[in-house]
């Protein structure tokens, strides 16, 4: 019943990717909390994911055995993920304005257990890759060409578990297991290069036996190549680092904040209304 | 000299090697189920499993927090894996871990901590759980067990699996006194009655339950009768069996190889306290770290024993 859903081509996906911006941008204003310059920096990775072509899924079956799942390890950036869902039919658009309020199940970090589609409860990082692994080897157990998608922050590569995961994802030659780091260059207290500098991605991930690709992450045409040729690789875990902008999109209407970073706080009302204009 | 040595139970197997046995017996009959190891699973006995069923055994080398949410992973796609290390280990290292990717999700995990409590022996305290079973209970949602011989063991092992969701099981090093006989039944959440006694409650569990049935046999010379129940369920506990204990005998010792905070002592004191008070006193590590030694030895140090409990037990009589 279930199927690949229709890839969008380079275009399409680009005016798609302006819609789940105003969506992140519109819901953390509604709700007055979140973190929309990390949302917003992962739009054309997820985008591609869920409406290149790259990902089976269902939204009237989220439970479908035989789908590929995706795990958002950065669970403070969620509104992209409530955003590209809306967008995919698995919830209305009105829905996700509900954001954070008590009651709603768009909590503030991905909750699978509220919300079906959700694949992974995350928001203490360093734990969706391992939880990915988890994913990728019970879909080889089953048997049912299940992929498994993970997108991890440049921060959260800090958190020592993800190399415990990389040197175990090898061990098990996960070919179904795609991890994408969201390498926006910025963290809660600054830039990721100050807090802790861990250098090459690609060349400490690819020491680890893993396939991997360095990319412009927020040039759509990059992501869905970089996705096609990871595709292709089936002996092995494969890694794309993708270099991307905190609030890509609106960079222009952050500027005039003086904080490029803008961690953990929603666009005031005023602002929100020069970012969406900005992105129209 | 052993626990249960008074009352002239015999020494059977661990209840780590009981599990082994019993997870590889179950692994036929429930395919889903899936072994994830710290590289300690010839210590755990996982390893019976994992040789049996090997496609369906992972170790993922010494990275408890990378095993906990592989675990995780593994349940949300329809398997039962059962994640085994060193109760130290697995709930210490691994909380967080735990916390979110096992027990705020649901997911249908069965965490299996061996080697807990001072029992451990010469390996010393870096090696001792002995706050696991607080950790286990402060998570909502975790069945909570802690088991006193082989045979409620592997009980307790098809139990869990049994079980829809996660699950925490404590296992001990040491070959421990057999409490039950096969067929005796077992049920998650409802204590077991192993003696009868109208004077005094001694509530009990892992290999403290041997102890509490020697204290009750030294307690009988005296002329005290003395109810032993084996409260192998710390979370969900069994409310009814407390109060009952506590209406029909107006006292309650609990006696547990664990800190003293959090474990089934607190737990008991909750029910106790709301519903039926009576006094109530308790034998278990206290509020330390242990020390290397002979498991024996360690016992009779931290006062680990049936006299202790004896000693308890005159306190609220």
């Amino acid at each position: 019943m279930a199927a690949q859903a229709n890839a969008l081509s380079i275009e399409e996906l680009k005016e798609k990717g302006k819609v789940l911006r105003r969506l992140i941008i519109r819901m953390t204003t509604e709700a007055g909390s979140g973190h929309p310059s990390s949302s917003l920096s992962a739009v054309e990775v997820v985008n591609a994911l869920w409406f290149g072509g790259f990902m089976k899924y269902d939204p009237q079956n989220p439970t479908w055995d035989a789908r590929d799942r995706f795990i958002l390890s950065k669970g403070h950036a969620v509104p992209v993920l409530y955003a590209a869902m809306a967008e995919a039919g698995y919830f209305s658009t009105d829905d996700v304005m509900t954001l954070r309020k008590l009651g709603s199940p768009f909590e503030g970090h991905p909750n699978m257990k509220r919300l079906p589609g959700i694949e992974a409860s995350t928001g203490s990082l360093g734990q969706g890759l391992s939880l990915g692994i988890g994913q990728a080897l019970g879909a080889r157990l089953n048997q049912n060409g299940s992929n498994v998608f993970v997108v991890i922050g440049d921060g959260e590569m800090g958190e020592g578990q993800v190399w415990e995961a990389l040197a175990a994802a090898e061990k098990y030659k996960l070919g179904n297991l795609t991890a994408i780091i969201d390498q926006n260059t910025y963290q809660q207290t600054g830039a990721t290069k100050d807090v802790l500098d861990l250098g090459s991605f690609e060349e400490k991930i690819a020491a680890f036996g893993w396939h991997t690709q360095t990319i412009d992450g927020n040039c759509q045409k990059s992501v869905v190549e970089a996705l096609e040729v990871a595709s292709k690789v089936t002996d092995r875990p494969k890694a794309i680092i993708s270099k991307t902008k905190k609030g890509f999109g609106i960079l222009p209407v952050l500027e005039e904040t003086g904080d490029l970073n803008y961690h953990g706080k929603p666009l005031s009302p005023e602002l929100a209304e020069k970012a969406l204009a900005f992105i129209a | 000299m052993y626990l249960g040595e008074i009352s002239g139970l015999k020494i059977g197997q661990a209840t780590r090697d009981a599990f082994g046995d019993a997870l590889k017996d179950l692994g036929d009959k429930h395919p889903e189920i899936v072994t994830v190891d710290g590289d300690v699973g010839n210590s755990t006995r996982t390893e019976v499993f994992a040789k049996a069923f090997p496609e369906r055994g992972f170790n993922v080398g010494i990275a408890e927090s990378n095993m906990v949410s592989v675990a995780g992973g593994l349940a949300s796609t329809g398997h039962i894996p059962v994640v085994a290390s060193f109760a130290a280990f697995l709930l210490c290292n691994a909380y967080d871990q735990i916390r979110m990717s096992i027990a705020f999700p649901g997911m249908n995990v069965k965490m299996v901590g061996t080697h807990a409590g001072i029992s451990i022996g010469e390996d010393g305290p870096s090696q001792m759980g002995i706050e696991d079973v607080s950790l286990a209970c402060s998570l909502p949602g975790v069945v909570v067990m802690v088991t006193a011989d082989a045979v409620s063991t592997k009980a307790a092992t098809a139990a869990m699996v049994e079980h829809n969701g996660p699950v925490y099981l404590r296992l001990g090093r040491p070959n421990v006194a057999e409490i039950y006989s096969e067929g005796d039944t077992f049920e998650i959440g409802k204590a077991n009655t192993i003696r009868e006694g109208d004077d005094v409650t001694i509530i009990a569990n892992g290999l403290m339950v041997a102890g509490a049935v020697d204290a009750a046999t030294k307690l009988a010379e005296e002329g005290i009768s003395a109810r032993v129940i084996d409260m192998h369920t710390v979370k969900p506990i069994d409310v009814d069996a407390i109060q009952k204990a506590a209406r029909e005998t107006g006292a309650i010792v609990v006696a547990e190889e664990h800190l003293a905070h959090g474990g089934l002592g607190s737990a008991v004191s909750m029910v106790v306290s709301q519903s039926t008070p009576v006094p109530m006193a308790y034998v278990n590590v206290g509020d330390c770290f242990a020390e290397s030694g002979d498991p024996q030895g360690l016992l009779d140090k931290y006062g680990l024993t049936a006299d202790a409990i004896v000693e308890a037990v005159k306190k609220v009589k």
